[in-house]
């Protein structure tokens, strides 16, 4: 079978081998630069969070679900991972979720690696907890304002990791095709799959704050109160100005 | 560090989290709609797929991918030796390769803390 509706990233041919190379070095330097960065991070409770944290991206990466008639879209993970486990962790999860579906799975190119864990990992990653960290003081506020927080950071990540596509077409692509048709169809679908990922990193969050709040990255930090009222209900009254 | 009683509830919350993962990918992952994802829908266009693997080059963005290198291996597509209706168990298979590959190194990687000594053996 060459071809296959399971296939979900990148594949080896459509980006040429040059511009293939020069984004395996920035995935490489990139996931060098996070595994530096988060082993400060890591404890007997941040390294089996981050572990289960990958393989819950695993899981969810296989459910496509419906965007339009015969179109679908899945979870990227990284503004849910970045969310959970912090940038750093978060972009390790989802570089070790591309690395295992392409080696063993054959899913997303050999070639291609680099490119997708430029995209998934390291811009989604990014995208998605820069704009968890600016709307912070919203997400500490109450469960309700974590979850909506939870839901704009991945349908930016997605519709933004998208765009990385689009920029490594420029770069090399290796067809001829209109960047202006691709740009849009690429933002537009990505939209549409950036509402489902919403609503999976909503719930996902949310259940995780619900039943163990101090496991959530962004919340670390913020006043116990705070913490707390993000994982209740009901949104505190006065004392969480 | 941890008292047990707060390291008890951390298993426990782990372990509910594990389930979630397995029972997503081996049983949810059957109600996956099997069509074409965003970005595959885009690299096609153009391109009329047949049935069968076979692919008539046309003019689309995917026009000079390749195979995937690793096509034949065992678990290729989500399947098992090629048998799709493995989906699950595949599926299963990869929720612990990641967890074992990612949480060992994270495991792995974690500083020794030398003020705690009852932590480290």
């Amino acid at each position: 079978m060459s071809s296959s509706v399971v296939a979900m990233h990148i594949s080896d041919g459509i980006i040429n081998a040059p511009t293939s190379a020069v984004f395996g070095v920035v995935a490489a330097g990139g996931l060098a630069f996070a595994l530096a960065k988060s082993r400060a991070q890591l404890d007997e409770r941040t390294a089996p969070m981050a572990g289960l944290v990958a393989a819950f991206v695993f899981a969810l990466q296989l459910i496509n679900f419906p965007i339009l008639p015969g179109v679908s879209g899945h979870l990227l993970g990284g503004a849910l991972a970045a969310i959970l486990v912090g940038p750093w962790l978060g972009s390790l999860c989802v570089g070790i979720v591309l690395i295992v579906q392409a080696l063993l799975f054959a899913d997303g190119g050999l070639t291609a690696l680099g490119l997708n864990i430029t995209n998934m990992a390291i811009i989604g990653t990014a995208v998605g907890f820069g704009v968890a960290l600016a709307l912070r003081p919203l997400a500490t506020r109450g469960r309700q304002w974590l979850i909506g927080v939870a839901f704009i950071s991945a349908f930016m990540n997605t519709v933004i990791t998208s765009l990385g596509f689009v920029l490594q077409y420029t770069i090399g692509g290796a067809a001829g095709a209109s960047l202006g048709a691709v740009l849009i169809s690429m933002i537009g679908l990505h939209a549409l799959i950036g509402i489902g990922e919403g609503i999976i990193t909503a719930l996902t969050v949310g259940a995780v704050a619900s039943s163990r709040s101090d496991l959530v990255y962004l919340l670390r930090g913020a006043p116990q109160h705070t913490r707390t009222a993000a994982a209740a209900q009901i949104t505190p009254q006065g004392s969480a100005s | 560090m941890s008292t047990p009683p707060q390291r008890g509830r951390s298993l426990a919350f782990f372990a509910g989290f594990g389930v979630a993962a397995l029972l997503i990918a081996g049983v949810l992952s059957y109600l996956a709609y099997p069509h074409p994802d965003g970005l595959d829908t885009v690299t096609l266009q153009g391109c009329s797929e047949a049935s069968g693997g076979e692919q008539l080059r046309d003019d689309c963005l995917a026009q000079n991918a390749d195979d995937h290198a690793l096509a034949d291996s065992p678990l290729a597509d989500y399947t098992v030796g090629g048998n799709a209706v493995l989906l699950g168990l595949s599926g299963i298979i990869g929720v612990l390769v990641t967890l074992v590959i990612g949480g060992g190194l994270f495991w792995l990687l974690r500083p020794r803390r030398t003020e705690n000594p009852t932590d480290e053996r």
